[in-house]
């Protein structure tokens, strides 16, 4: 079986558990080629462990993922492996080598992978801190770097093998207007610059909707809503007018569960917690 | 009671499960050795952080535990009349035991800790993920080469060590208490065979590297990746180092000594 040419990938019928906790109940999700996805839900839904699938980092326990015509759980590790040098990654927090300076940690990727003379590897560092803003910042430690800016750093370096699909994780978490600004149309400017391929998880519903070319909401292990912003935004859906409009109650419970209240403060409920 | 008994087969299995992760890790481990042999940079980069920064810790103790064993070994060896064998004695003792045994303890507490508390930090902060997904395997990159460098390093810092502490002795021994020098020298050369005393003890260095190095890399990889998973996988690396190392040693001076 292979896939939709018109799709970069394809997800089916996937399954994945935690433990007991069921993360992904048969999700099926396509996302084409040179657009910009957005993958949505709020915190514990499963989006980080969505890309790891994509990545080929964790297993699931039924369906497959494709990603560019290829099964990505039923690749060698060599054939895995050259997957994934045209795949680029902007973890949650950069995930940069903190013992290496910034223009080593964006050389990285070309040193391990190409035998480039060391001029042209200067040079093709410089030219993507350059894109992200950050060719000045090239003698700095990670250690020296604002949170934007390691992920800038993790952003030029996640796209120095010029690959055909970036994912970022959670990219404008803890960022200031400025630096939210910036990282929204960097992504926006490189996609389109590149004619690349990217995936969005976030869960800061204005700035990723105002990029992705498609919204995909997570709820319940499967994609509850997807579409255009404006079209999920219209959603008939209490869950995902809850998520989208930031509703503090309603589908999603604002309490976790709890045993009923009487039990805790009039009956002779559980002393865990609390004071006997 | 059968709360207890629950417990302590919980407790079983998980060591038993973490003894085979261990070996498991082992055997992904060993292909990714001759990569790490074609890197020699890399490997060069860790001697350095792993040897030559454990040199001090080492000379140190080496020349401590010769000023003692010089103390210790004079003052029983006068009540027998026979001074003079005050070399042998200390040379026998480290360089049968005291050297690999005491270098593998301390080197598993300089090296082998800080190696762990690295590999874990660097997965808890996804370095090590990251690195996967830049198509960079962490196991030739990171793991191999701290491997190599840690077996290559043991038994230098254990002849190190046992070369001060020789020294010591004959600080101690010779500068101090008055033994003859000429007999502190000649007694080593007569009474330490080659083959029997010097290889076994490079052999146990070699051994003891290995398991320390191992333990060490392993604990990091397999951490709980936050700061209290850390800083438990540093605890159980020495812990583990040091047993390993201290009933290997039994095990292969009754093998090696014939007793």
């Amino acid at each position: 079986m292979s896939m939709d040419d018109t799709h970069l990938i394809e997800i089916r019928n996937l399954s994945f558990r935690r433990g007991a906790r069921m993360i992904f109940d048969d999700l099926n999700l396509s996302i084409p080629r040179g657009s910009i996805a957005a993958i949505m839900g709020p915190s514990g839904t499963g989006k980080t462990t969505l890309l790891k699938l994509i990545g080929g980092q964790l297993r699931p326990d039924r369906g497959e993922v494709w990603v560019d015509g290829q099964n990505v759980h039923k690749l060698r590790h060599s054939a895995l492996y050259a997957l994934r040098k045209r795949m680029g990654m902007l973890f949650q927090h950069g995930a940069l080598l903190t013992d290496l300076s910034v223009f080593e940690n964006v050389a990285f990727p070309l040193r391990e992978h190409t035998r480039l003379p060391e001029t042209m590897i200067r040079d093709m560092a410089l030219m993507k801190l350059n894109a992200v803003g950050l060719r000045g910042a090239r003698d700095m430690m990670p250690a020296e770097l604002s949170g934007g800016m390691a992920r800038r750093v993790a952003l030029a370096r996640a796209i120095a093998l010029d690959p055909m699909l970036v994912m970022y994780d959670e990219p404008f978490t803890g960022q200031d207007p400025i630096t939210l600004g910036v990282l929204v149309r960097l992504i926006r400017t490189l996609n389109d610059a590149l004619g690349l391929s990217s995936i969005l998880v976030s869960h800061d519903v204005a700035e990723a909707a105002s990029i992705a070319d498609r919204v995909y909401v997570l709820a319940g292990g499967k994609v509850v809503a997807s579409g255009t912003a404006d079209e999920v935004n219209r959603s008939d859906s209490p869950w995902v007018r809850q998520f989208m409009q930031g509703l503090p109650d309603g589908p999603v419970p604002f309490q976790y569960p709890a045993p009923a209240l009487e039990d805790d403060f009039l009956g002779q409920g559980s002393t865990k917690g609390g004071c006997a | 009671m059968i709360r207890l008994l629950a417990a302590l087969g919980q407790r079983a299995q998980s060591a038993l499960a973490r003894l085979g992760r261990l070996h498991l890790f082992l055997l992904g481990l060993l292909p990714a050795l001759p990569g790490g042999l074609l890197r020699p940079r890399l490997v060069v980069d860790q001697l350095f952080h792993i040897g030559v920064l454990s040199m001090q810790i080492i000379l140190v103790s080496g020349a401590f535990v010769g000023l003692v064993l010089g103390l210790q070994g004079y003052n029983i060896l006068i009540t027998y009349g026979s001074a003079e064998s005050l070399g042998v004695v200390v040379a026998l003792s480290l360089v049968r035991e005291l050297g690999p045994v005491i270098t593998a303890l301390l080197f598993a507490g300089r090296a082998g800790s800080a190696i762990t508390a690295e590999i874990g930090l660097m997965k808890s902060t996804e370095q090590l993920a990251g690195m996967e997904m830049m198509a960079v395997d962490p196991m030739k990159r990171v793991i191999a080469p701290r491997f190599i460098a840690g077996f290559m390093a043991m038994p230098l810092l254990a002849a190190l060590f046992s070369a001060v502490g020789v020294l010591g002795g004959f600080f101690i021994g010779v500068g101090t208490l008055g033994v003859d020098a000429g007999a502190y020298w000649s007694q080593i050369e007569s009474g330490v065979d080659f083959y029997d005393d010097i290889v076994n003890g490079v052999i146990k260095s070699l051994v003891f590297g290995a398991v320390a190095i191992w333990i060490a890399v392993f604990e990091g990889l397999d951490c709980v990746p936050t700061a209290e998973g850390v800083s438990r996988a540093t605890t159980r690396t020495v812990v583990n180092t040091s047993l390993a190392v201290l009933g290997l040693d039994f095990i292969m001076t009754a093998l090696m000594f014939n007793i």
